[in-house]
């Protein structure tokens, strides 16, 4: 489901003396369906830089960057967008809404976006909060207002709201207790045996090990640092 | 499927004076596009374009109308320019109180657009009025005062339950969450968001404020004396942003 071919991208800073800097070249990776892959690499090796330049935040400067049939880094942001809706899921380390919006709505929001109509995506919703220990009373609130833990567990409800086909993952055990957490792989290894393709960055090693079928390091992606 | 507006090639001078120049896009139904730029960038003036309030000095404005198409806004005539500016199209201005009629009812501002379209009886405009105060968050009871009695973020709201009573397909926003504060301008902006997708609206907004835009666009443009120097998604643009105007906008935000 995921195909990156031979890809390269570097930084221009034009306002710090135009520096150049180039942070990945010759970037290669697959996932299946059903699979999970972990990206591994020191921090600052690329690993976040790739996830992006798959989900389209980040512009890739040459190759191929190929989610189902379509090709991210030639895509148009329309298709881009459409992808992202039906496709394409991301769980980043950050939560970001629309301050006032309720927690279960946050998570409704990708269901209503394909179409599901608000009861429907509500109930679906509340089944995720539940599922993550997110207690009812906190459902209609913000999540702005919410402990570290919670905002990241209010994100994986909502990235896996919608059954996406290709799951970017960033980091998404980090900062949750053992229950939360055990949880969460529960809901990656449904996800996989349904067919989910998923890419992921885990530094938590017993949970890449327990859910990952390979790892693709991407310091050998690393302009200068590969040998 | 068609764009809902077809934009090529435009051009506005004031004298010899740059207003923007060689703008070029497509917008499709749903979407929702935002203008960035500082201030005597030019967005203003090319909203104002758009939406046929000056005339460019070069190039097309093809929207989708229901009759026939895609029709040339600019070189059509007043009277078909007007009919689509009171049916298919809003325009929300920065200051409320250019968008309204300050000394006409609650009621009677969001009515009078319906009127215009050809609504006449007065309990079926007097129950879209209500219907619409509500939806904007507007309380039943202040249906009879007028605006001049409201607060800032009242009025905007008014402001643009006036504009979309009639059903518009497309929505031109100037500033719409300037000059409130920041409390009720994350209600505006929650209430902008249910609207575009309840009723599949398709916006240009412009702002300076980049949270707005990270928030309500998908799609982001950056102008800077009069020209586009970057356009494309609104998270790329913002988290990996290629022109040096575009970088030194962003990093330029305080962060909370």
């Amino acid at each position: 489901m995921i195909r990156v071919e031979h890809v390269s991208k570097s930084f221009t800073l034009h306002n710090q003396g135009a520096a150049v800097i180039p942070v990945m070249r010759g970037g290669e990776l697959t996932v299946a369906r059903g699979e999970c892959v972990a990206l591994t690499g020191a921090s600052g090796a690329g690993k976040s830089t790739l996830m992006r330049m798959i989900y389209g935040n980040y512009l890739t400067a040459s190759g191929r960057v190929m989610v189902g049939d379509l090709d991210v880094a030639q895509a148009a942001p329309r298709e881009i967008l459409e992808l992202r809706r039906h496709v394409l899921g991301y769980v980043s380390q950050f939560l970001r809404v629309v301050p006032r919006v309720a927690t279960l709505d946050v998570v409704a929001e990708p269901l209503r976006a394909v179409g599901s109509n608000e009861a429907e995506a509500r109930a679906r919703a509340g089944e995720l909060l539940a599922q993550l220990n997110i207690p009812e009373r906190l459902w209609q609130l913000s999540p702005t207002t919410f402990s570290g833990g919670e905002q990241q567990r209010v994100n994986i409800a909502r990235g896996f709201a919608h059954p996406y086909p290709v799951l970017l993952l960033d980091e998404p055990t980090a900062s949750l207790d053992a229950t939360n957490r055990a949880t969460v792989l529960a809901l990656i290894e449904d996800a996989k045996a349904r067919g989910t393709a998923i890419l992921g960055i885990f530094h938590d090693e017993a949970a890449r090990d327990q859910i990952c079928d390979r790892e693709v390091d991407v310091t050998r992606f690393t302009p200068g640092l590969a040998a | 499927m068609t764009p809902l507006l077809q934009v090529e090639n435009i051009a506005k001078f004031y004298g010899a004076r740059i207003g923007c120049t060689d703008v070029s896009f497509d917008l499709y139904p749903g979407e929702v596009m935002g203008i960035v730029g500082e201030s005597g960038s030019g967005k203003s003036t090319l909203l104002n374009t758009l939406a046929g309030h000056l005339t460019p000095d070069r190039g097309a404005v093809r929207f989708d109308t229901r009759a026939d198409g895609l029709r040339d806004t600019v070189t059509m005539s007043e009277p078909e320019r007007r009919m689509l500016s009171r049916t298919d199209w809003a325009f929300v201005h920065q200051h409320a109180r250019d968008g309204l009629r300050m000394n006409v009812s609650a009621g009677g501002n969001v009515g009078e657009r319906l009127m215009a379209v050809g609504a006449r009886h007065y309990g079926d405009i007097r129950a879209s009025a209500t219907d619409w105060l509500g939806r904007v968050e507007i309380n039943e009871d202040r249906i009879d005062d007028r605006p001049s009695a409201f607060s800032g973020g009242m009025q905007q709201r008014l402001q643009i339950a006036r504009n979309l009573v009639t059903g518009p397909r497309l929505v031109f926003m100037d500033e719409p969450t300037g000059g409130l504060d920041v409390s009720v301008q994350a209600r505006l902006l929650d209430l902008l968001r249910g609207l575009v997708r309840e009723m599949g609206l398709s916006a240009i907004i412009v702002t300076h404020d980049l949270a707005v835009v990270r928030l309500l666009a998908d799609r982001l443009m950056v102008m800077k004396d009069g020209h586009v120097v970057e356009t494309g998604l609104t998270d790329q643009v913002l988290d990996d942003p290629q022109h040096g105007y575009t970088q030194l906008l962003v990093s330029s935000v305080l962060q909370v």
